[in-house]
C-alpha cells in the first residue's frame, strides 16, 4: 500500500472515531450497562461490606441502610414532621399500651401508672402484610416443601439464593413477630440487644436458657454442627399472640422508651420457614444463610448480594398499599417535599449500590451523575461549599450550576471528651476538682476544633443533649453558663484567664503543683494512633498548654483502650454517642451511676456517680413529655454541667449533596427506611449524564503523536548506526 | 528434577508450620478473642454474657496455646492453635468470624485480581522489555541519559499518584473509561483498561531500569562482541542474543510473583472498586477476623513456596548448564 494511501486511511479511520464518539448516545465511561439508561433506578455506593443482614444480629447504620428497606418492623418515623413522630408500619395503629397489676389485670382508670407491675403493648398486624417471594415458601405439586428437606442434587447445584427458582409468598402473622423476638433472645444468634431486653421482657432470660439447653441437646442428638431449632415449641412467658392479628409484650414495670425499640429492624417479622430453610445442612457453607438473604415485607427485597461489588434492591411485587405523607412542617410546600403527597409508594422500582471504598472516585462519579446523592469528604469539601458572610454554608458555583442542592442537618449524635470520674486527679465531686475540669473545659476550645477540624461541620455541645432530641434549648435558654458568658444575648466561651482563676482555686497556680513546682501532668487516652491523627492531638496537648497543663497522649489501638476504659485506667479521653431513639434517656443514661463502665460494664465511660442524678433519672425516663419532664431534664442537665464529667464537645452536622433528579430528598436522622419516599427522574438523569461525559478523544491522538515524535530522532539514529561502516 | 521439587515440597511443611504460628502469636498478641467478640458484637449494649457466648460458639473459648485443665494428648489438642490449624494444611480454610465460607470467598474473589494482574504483567513485561532494549541499544548517548532520568523520576512518584491521576486525566477529564467498578464477562473489559494502563505505566521507571542494568550486564560479554564481528545487525544481537541470555535473572524476578498473582493489589483494586483479593487480609485484619488473616497467610506463604519452586524448574529450561539434583 502506498504510503499517501495509508497516511490517508489512518487519517479517516482517527476522523471516524472522534465522529463515533461525539454521536454516540451512550458515554463510554458510564459503569452501568446502557440499556439501564432511563430506567427508574436509584444509584448510590457504600464503603464497607456490611457485616450482618439478620435484624436480631445487625445493629449498624451501613447495614440498616439495606435492611430497613427489607424489614418492617411495627413502627417507623413519619418521614417530614419535626421533632420525630411515631406511626405504624407493620402495625395497624401504634400499640396500645396497659399497665397491669402483678396478676396481669389491668389497672382501674386514674390509677398511678408508675404502680404497675408490668406493661402490656398489643400490637395489630396489618392484614395485607405480605413476604416477599422467596423459596423458603415454595410448594410442589404435592403440597409438600419444595426446598425442605434438601436433596443432595438439587444442594450441589446452588451457590447462591437465585439458584432456587421456585419462589412463593405468605401473608405474615402475629406468630412471625413473636418467633422473631425469640430469635433476640436465642444464644447463638448472638442479638446485641438480648441483654438489654433481658432486664424488660417478661421470660426473655428463661427462653434463652431453655432454648440454649434444647439447642444443645439437638445437636447432641443429630451431630449437626448447627441444626435448626424450632422455637416455636419454647414459650417466651411476656410475648404472646392474641388472635390471628393481635400480639402481646410484655415487659416489667414500665419502660416507655421500649415504644422505640419497636421502630427497629429487631422486632420485625421472621417466617419460622425460612430459618428452617436456612437452617439445612449444607447452605451455610454455600453463604446461603439468612445473615445474608433478608426474607422481609417491605418494599423492596435484595435481589442481588455480591457485597464485593454491589448490592441491589428490587421491587417488593408483594408491598402492601403505603402511600406518600399528606403532611408535613411549615416549608415542606414549598421546598417541593408534598409535591408527591398521597402517591403510592415505593417511587424507585431498583436501587443499585456500588462497593466504593475510596472517596475520590466517588466524588468523581457523583460529579458525572452516575451516584444520585453524596456526602462531602474532607478532600472535596472546598470543592463543594462556601461559606456566606454570616457563616452559612452554601455551594459553590459550579456546583450550582449542575443544579447540585445541599442538604444540612445537626445530627443526634455527640462527639465528647471525658473525665474519669474515679481517677484521683481530674475525677471526684469536690469544689476542687470541679473547679480543675471547668478550667479545661474553658481553655480547650471546641469552636477552634470544629473550625480547623471538621470544615465548621458541627457546633459546640451545651450538654449532653444534642438537637432535635427532646429537652435540648437552644440559644439563651440552653447555653453552659460554667463555660459560655452571655455576650449581646449569645454565648460566648469564657476566657483564658478566668479558666487559670479556675486552676489556681483547684490548686495548681500556673498549672503547677505548688508543693513541688513541677507542671501537673495529665494524659490522654486514644485509639487514634495514626499520623492522620497526629494535628488533632497536637492540638488537644496546645490547647492544655494554654494554662499550663502538661497533656501526655497515651495513643495506641482500639483494643487497648477498650481495655484501659474496662479496667478504669484511662484518664481523660475522647468518645461518642449516636442516638438510637429521639428520647433523653438515651443520652442522659451515658452519665448513669448505675450505667457505670467498670462497675457494671454499661455505656457510662466516665462512671459519673452523682445520686442527686441518679434518683432524678428513673423519674425522667418514666415521664411523658411535657413540662413536668422538661423540669425534670434541666435539673439532671444543670447538675452535670455543674460536676463537668464531659468537655462536652461538639454534635456534628450531616452535609449531604444530591442531583436536581432526586426528590424528597429531606434529612432524616432516626428513620433508615426512606428509599421508599425517594423519587428519581431518569430522563433528566440520561440527559445530564450524556451532556456531562461526552468523551474527548483529541488528547490521546496528541499523546500518541507526541510520542511518534520523539521516537523518530531514536528511530533515525538508529537506521544511521546500522548503515554506518564498521570502525 | 521430581526428587528436588519432592524435597522442596517438604522442606514447606516447617515453613508453614512456622508461619501458621507465627501468624497465630503476632494476630493473638494484639487481638485478644475478648476483643475479638467485641468488634463482632458491635460496639454498643455488649454484655460479659454475650461475649462468652460468641466465644463458646466461634471456638474461642479454649486456652490459645496449652490446655492445663485438659488430659494428656489434649493439653495441646484442646487449644486454639490446635483446633484452627488442623484442618489448614488439608487445605479446609472452613468459615469466617462472621459466618462467611473463605474457600468460596477466595475462589470467587481471585479472578478479578487476576484479570487485573496478568495483563498488568504481561503488558508491562514487553513495555518494560521493550524500553530497556531500547536504552540498551541508546547506550551512553543522551537518549540513554534522559531515558534514565525518566526512570528514576517514575519510580520516585508513588502508585498512587499513577491511580488518582490517571483517574482523573482518562476517566473524568476525557471520560473514556469509567473511574471505578467492575462487571463479569466481557464487560468487565471497559473497566479493566484504565487500572492496567496504570500499573503498567507506573511499573516502567523501576522494571526498565532493572532490565537496563541486566542488559547492559550481557551487552559486552565476549559472545555479544562475536555476533557483531560476525556481522549480525544490531537488533538481531539485542534480540537473538543478549536477551535470551538475560532471561535467567528475569525468570527470577517474573516466575517468583506468578503465584502471588492471586492475591490481587490492594491500592488498585481499592480505588477501581475492584472485588479481588487485594483488600480481603487487610480488611479481614481490621474485622479481626483470625480465620480469615490466618487462612490468608497461609495461603500466601504456599503461593511464595510455589513460587520459588517454580523458578527452580523454569531455571532449567532457559539455561541447560542448570540441573536440579
Amino acid at each position: 500500500m502506498p504510503k499517501s494511501q495509508r497516511k490517508t486511511r489512518l487519517l479517516s479511520l482517527a476522523v471516524l472515531l472522534t465522529t463515533l464518539a461525539a454521536c454516540t448516545d451512550t458515554a463510554w465511561n458510564n459503569p452501568y450497562p446502557a440499556e439501564q439508561t432511563g430506567e427508574n433506578i436509584y444509584y448510590s455506593s457504600f464503603d464497607e461490606r456490611p457485616k450482618h443482614l439478620d435484624p436480631a444480629r445487625s445493629y449498624s447504620e451501613n447495614e440498616w441502610a439495606f435492611i430497613s428497606q427489607i424489614y418492617e418492623p411495627p413502627l417507623q418515623y413519619h418521614f417530614l414532621k419535626r421533632p420525630y413522630q411515631l406511626i405504624p408500619q407493620s402495625a395497624v395503629a401504634l400499640p396500645e399500651v396497659v399497665a397491669v397489676d402483678a396478676q396481669g389485670t389491668p389497672l382501674p382508670a386514674g390509677a398511678d401508672p408508675q404502680t404497675a407491675a408490668f406493661t402490656d403493648y398489643i400490637i395489630t398486624v396489618r392484614p395485607d402484610l405480605r413476604y416477599q417471594p422467596h423459596p423458603a415458601f415454595a410448594h410442589n405439586a404435592q403440597g409438600g416443601w419444595r426446598y425442605w428437606p434438601l436433596d443432595d442434587a438439587t444442594l450441589s447445584s446452588v451457590n447462591t439464593l437465585n439458584d432456587f427458582p421456585e419462589r412463593d409468598t405468605r401473608l405474615a402473622t402475629p406468630a412471625d413477630f413473636v418467633y422473631q423476638i425469640k430469635r433476640l433472645a436465642f444464644g447463638p444468634n448472638h442479638s446485641p440487644i438480648a441483654g438489654l431486653m433481658a432486664e424488660h421482657i417478661v421470660g426473655f432470660r428463661d427462653f434463652a436458657k431453655a432454648s440454649g439447653a434444647a439447642y444443645r441437646e439437638l445437636k447432641r442428638e443429630t451431630g449437626e454442627a448447627d441444626p435448626w431449632l424450632d422455637l416455636r415449641q419454647i414459650d417466651m412467658a411476656g410475648v404472646k399472640v392474641l388472635d390471628g392479628h393481635r400480639y402481646r409484650i410484655r415487659i416489667r414495670g414500665r419502660y416507655p422508651q421500649f415504644i422505640y425499640w419497636l421502630a427497629m429492624n429487631f422486632f420485625a417479622p421472621m417466617p419460622w420457614e425460612a430459618d428452617r430453610f436456612y437452617g439445612q445442612p449444607g447452605l451455610a457453607e454455600r453463604n446461603i444463610t439468612l445473615d445474608w438473604y433478608p426474607v422481609g415485607t417491605g418494599p423492596y427485597y435484595l435481589s442481588e448480594n455480591n457485597p464485593n461489588l454491589r448490592m441491589v434492591l428490587a421491587r417488593n411485587p408483594h408491598y402492601h398499599r403505603e402511600h406518600y405523607p399528606t403532611e408535613g412542617m411549615p416549608g415542606d410546600r414549598e421546598a417541593g417535599m408534598l409535591d408527591d403527597a398521597g402517591k403510592t409508594l415505593p417511587f424507585i422500582d431498583r436501587a443499585v449500590y456500588s462497593l466504593e471504598k475510596e472517596a475520590i472516585p466517588r466524588w468523581n462519579k457523583f460529579l458525572q451523575g452516575y451516584y444520585d446523592a453524596s456526602g462531602i469528604a474532607s478532600d472535596s469539601f472546598d470543592q463543594a461549599i462556601q461559606f456566606g458572610s454570616g457563616g452559612e454554608a452554601g455551594l459553590t458555583p459550579a456546583m450550582r450550576e449542575r443544579g447540585i442542592k445541599l442538604n444540612t442537618a445537626v445530627e443526634t449524635s455527640i462527639f465528647y471528651t471525658g473525665f474519669n470520674m474515679a481517677d484521683p486527679v481530674v475525677g471526684g465531686y469536690t469544689e476542687k476538682a470541679r473547679a480543675l475540669r471547668r478550667a479545661i473545659a474553658i481553655a480547650v476550645d471546641i469552636e477552634e476544633y470544629i473550625s480547623v477540624f471538621t470544615n465548621d461541620r458541627a457546633q459546640a455541645a451545651q450538654g449532653p443533649l444534642p438537637p432535635g432530641i427532646y429537652g435540648y434549648l437552644d440559644g439563651a435558654q440552653g447555653y453552659n453558663p460554667y463555660v459560655y458568658a452571655l455576650t449581646d444575648g449569645r454565648p460566648r466561651r469564657r476566657g483564658i484567664a478566668e479558666a487559670k482563676a479556675l486552676l489556681a482555686k483547684a490548686g495548681y497556680p500556673n498549672g503547677r503543683d505548688p508543693k513541688t513546682g513541677a507542671p501537673l501532668v495529665l494524659h490522654y487516652d486514644t485509639a487514634s494512633a495514626g499520623p492522620g491523627s497526629k494535628a488533632a492531638l497536637d492540638w488537644y496537648r496546645k490547647q492544655f498548654a494554654k494554662l499550663g497543663i502538661e497533656l501526655v497522649i497515651r495513643a495506641t489501638d482500639y483494643n487497648r483502650f477498650q481495655e484501659k476504659m474496662l479496667k478504669g485506667t484511662a484518664q481523660i479521653y475522647t468518645w461518642g454517642w449516636n442516638a438510637d431513639y429521639p428520647d433523653p434517656e438515651n443520652f442522659l443514661f451515658l452519665l448513669y451511676g448505675p450505667n457505670g463502665k467498670v462497675a457494671y460494664r454499661g455505656e457510662n465511660a466516665s462512671n459519673y456517680s452523682n445520686p442527686a442524678f441518679d434518683k432524678l433519672f428513673p423519674r425522667m425516663k418514666n415521664l411523658p413529655n411535657g413540662p413536668e419532664r422538661l423540669a425534670v431534664i434541666q435539673r439532671m442537665v444543670e447538675i452535670a454541667r455543674r460536676d463537668g464529667p464531659w468537655i462536652w464537645g461538639f454534635n456534628p452536622k450531616a452535609f449531604s449533596l444530591h442531583h436536581a433528579w432526586y426528590h424528597n430528598a429531606k434529612p432524616h436522622l432516626m428513620a433508615n427506611n426512606t428509599l421508599k419516599y425517594k423519587r428519581v427522574d431518569p430522563q433528566l438523569r440520561a440527559e445530564k449524564r450524556r451532556e456531562w461525559n461526552h468523551p474527548v478523544i483529541w488528547p490521546v491522538a496528541v499523546i500518541a503523536l507526541v510520542l511518534l515524535i520523539s521516537v523518530a530522532p531514536a528511530w533515525i539514529a538508529f537506521r544511521r548506526r546500522e548503515r554506518e561502516a564498521a570502525r | 528434577m521430581s526428587a528436588y521439587v519432592l524435597r522442596r515440597l517438604l522442606y514447606a511443611i516447617p515453613i508453614l508450620l512456622g508461619v501458621n504460628l507465627l501468624t497465630f502469636v503476632l494476630f493473638f498478641v494484639v487481638n485478644s478473642p475478648d476483643d475479638m467478640a467485641r468488634m463482632h458484637l458491635g460496639g454498643k449494649r455488649v454484655t460479659d454474657a454475650a461475649i462468652e457466648q460468641w466465644k463458646v460458639d466461634h471456638g474461642y473459648a479454649l486456652p490459645l496455646l496449652f490446655n492445663a485443665q485438659a488430659e494428656g494428648g489434649d493439653k495441646l489438642t484442646e487449644t486454639i492453635l490446635y483446633q484452627k490449624s488442623l484442618k489448614l494444611f488439608q487445605f479446609q480454610f472452613g468459615q469466617s468470624d462472621s459466618g462467611r465460607d473463605i474457600g468460596y470467598d477466595i475462589s470467587q474473589r481471585m479472578w478479578p485480581s487476576l484479570a487485573i494482574a496478568i495483563p498488568t504483567l504481561l503488558v508491562g513485561l514487553l513495555v518494560n522489555i521493550t524500553f530497556a532494549l531500547l536504552l540498551a541499544f541508546f547506550r551512553a548517548t543522551y537518549l540513554d541519559f534522559w531515558g534514565v532520568v525518566i526512570c528514576v523520576t517514575m519510580m520516585s512518584i508513588s502508585g498512587l499518584f499513577y491511580i488518582i491521576g490517571g483517574q482523573y486525566l482518562v476517566g473524568k477529564l476525557l471520560n473514556l473509561v469509567p473511574i471505578s467498578g467492575y462487571d463479569t464477562g466481557w464487560a468487565s473489559l471497559k473497566f479493566l483498561v484504565l487500572p492496567v494502563i496504570v500499573g503498567v505505566i507506573g511499573g516502567i521507571g523501576a522494571g526498565t531500569r532493572w532490565y537496563r542494568t541486566l542488559f547492559l550486564e550481557e551487552i559486552n560479554k565476549d559472545y555479544v562482541r562475536t555476533a557483531r564481528a560476525k556481522g549480525l545487525a544490531e537488533q538481531w544481537v539485542l534480540f537473538g542474543h543478549v536477551f535470551k541470555n538475560a532471561l535467567i535473572p528475569i525468570l527470577t524476578g517474573v516466575v517468583v510473583v506468578l503465584p502471588l498473582l492471586f492475591t490481587g493489589s490492594l491500592l488498585t483494586e481499592s480505588f477501581f472498586g475492584i472485588p479481588g483479593l487485594g483488600s480481603y487480609t487487610i480488611d479481614a485484619i481490621n474485622r479481626q477476623d483470625f480465620a480469615i488473616v490466618r487462612a490468608m497467610v497461609f495461603l500466601g506463604a504456599v503461593l511464595y513456596i510455589l513460587g520459588l519452586i517454580l523458578t527452580d524448574i523454569s531455571y532449567t529450561l532457559v539455561d541447560p548448564r542448570v540441573r536440579l539434583e
